[in-house]
């Protein structure tokens, strides 16, 4: 069983009809003391990083006690940028931390290609280089691209296992043990992005 | 690579069939709008719309249904437009499987909707859909799938649509829709260079050069089309290998 936590962030369908999609018994928690009992736990978003401040201290204290216990998690887009420490979309709230830094908003700068700007955000399909190899992305090529639309970005740290580039190079998947995330959307990047979350749903089934 | 541009298919509905008319061989029933997205998605679109043109209440629940025939079909990001006028109408299409909304004449009569929509959604899920038609030295927004004058500047409204929170701009030349003559890359260019959002361009699609075009003099992010793929006069995957052999960024 995936617990998909909803906290109210957008639109749980795509995700839920994906994971469905690869075999996997999707539900929605409705309180922190049903995680108990999930395999695996996903924790979508889209829109603003604000929308995490419900996710308050009690689902805090479950979600990490069962990442602790080895339970597979993983976050996607926004779900990405709360696992690190915080963004400064919305300073006053706090990520989970488990991955070092701080998101901050794409800047990207003009290049010699495209003298304009580039737009913010940063919507579509973009190319992933992979530093090393990881679960998460067994199979998967470098260069291989997959869909995004984010203003925010998270660092690139000793745990990212896929780099994107957009005027900046950020986090566009990290991982350590069991607990992995991606800034892009693989409910939304084609066979791409399925085969990630079978990848997945492996280490949680 | 940098960012790809997008290659996004319209699906034209009415009561729950393709229209506009399609014609790939080999398909039994290509009014199907769920058997052409998946047709499109092993061709290598990168994006589908639904505008559903049928667009009265009751129409409502039987838009849901196409969504959610065509959304188990593909994971690939999914508009829809046409008829949504209001939250319910919104709520409702998300909730079968959009990843985005559409708004067009609703966001003229009541631009607070894009905010609303925004705040509850986020901006990703906000496209505002803008008609335009050559006036003078300007372009001009219609409403209500071109019938009436808006009295309103395109690149001002698509200003004013960013500032309230839309995620995207798509934008119809009235002029060209249908006409195969090119995309109208002036308008194109004036708008994308007014915001700082993406704008998929729209309305006049021909041959493989009026997308090289767009992308390049018309600074479009995206380009939209529906009769020039359901006719099957162009495949998707032989546009894209044009344009990358012509250095546009697309997706393989």
């Amino acid at each position: 069983m995936i617990a998909l936590v909803d906290y109210g962030a957008g639109n749980l369908t795509s995700v839920r009809k994906a994971l469905s999609a690869i075999g996997a018994s999707v539900w929605t928690p409705s309180v922190p003391g049903e995680l108990g009992r999930a395999h695996g736990i996903v924790v979508p978003g889209v829109g603003h990083f604000d929308a995490t401040r419900r996710l308050s201290d009690d689902w805090r204290t479950a979600i990490k006690t069962m990442a602790d216990d080895g339970v597979p998690l993983l976050g996607i887009c926004v779900g990405l940028q709360w696992l690190f420490e915080g963004s400064e979309e919305a300073p006053d709230v706090r990520g989970l931390g488990t991955f070092a830094g701080q998101c901050a908003l794409l800047c990207p700068r003009p290049t010699s290609q495209d003298p304009r700007p580039l737009k913010v955000p940063h919507v579509g399909w973009n190319s992933l280089h992979l530093p090393r190899s990881s679960r998460l992305l067994a199979g998967v090529k470098e260069g291989t691209q997959v869909y995004f639309t984010h203003s925010y970005a998270a660092p690139v740290i000793d745990d990212t296992v896929a780099i994107c580039e957009y005027g900046v190079p950020f986090s566009a998947a990290v991982e350590r043990a069991n607990i992995a995330a991606v800034q892009f959307h693989p409910e939304k990047s084609g066979d791409a992005g399925i085969r990630i979350l079978g990848n997945w749903i492996h280490a949680a089934v | 690579m940098p960012l790809s541009k997008r290659i996004i298919a319209c699906l034209d509905v009415r009561d729950g069939k393709v229209v506009k008319g399609v014609n790939f061989e080999g398909l039994r029933d290509a009014g199907d709008p769920a058997t052409l997205a998946r047709r499109y998605n092993v061709d290598g679109i990168d994006e589908i719309v639904i505008l559903d043109v049928t667009a009265t209440v009751e129409a409502r629940q039987a838009r849901a249904h196409t969504i959610a025939a065509v959304a188990r079909e593909i994971f690939l990001p999914l508009a829809v437009g046409g008829g949504i006028r209001s939250e319910a109408d919104a709520a409702a299409a998300i909730e079968a499987g959009a990843d985005k909304v559409s708004l067009n004449t609703a966001a003229l009569e009541r631009p607070d909707l894009i905010s609303t929509l925004a705040k509850k959604y986020g901006s990703q899920a906000v496209i505002v859909a803008i008609d335009a038609k050559k006036q003078g030295p300007s372009y001009k927004v219609f409403a209500r799938s071109g019938q009436s004058a808006a009295n309103r500047d395109a690149v001002e409204w698509a200003r004013q649509a960013t500032d309230r929170g839309a995620g995207e701009i798509l934008l119809t030349s009235i002029d060209r829709d249908g006409t195969k003559a090119g995309f109208e890359c002036d308008l194109t260019a004036a708008v994308s260079d007014a915001v700082n959002i993406p704008v998929i361009a729209s309305g006049g699609a021909g041959t493989f050069e009026h997308f090289a075009e767009v992308f390049t003099s018309g600074h479009a992010d995206a380009a939209l089309a529906a009769s020039i793929f359901h006719f099957n006069e162009k495949s998707v995957s032989e546009l894209k290998q044009f344009l990358a052999e012509h250095g546009i960024p697309v997706r393989k």
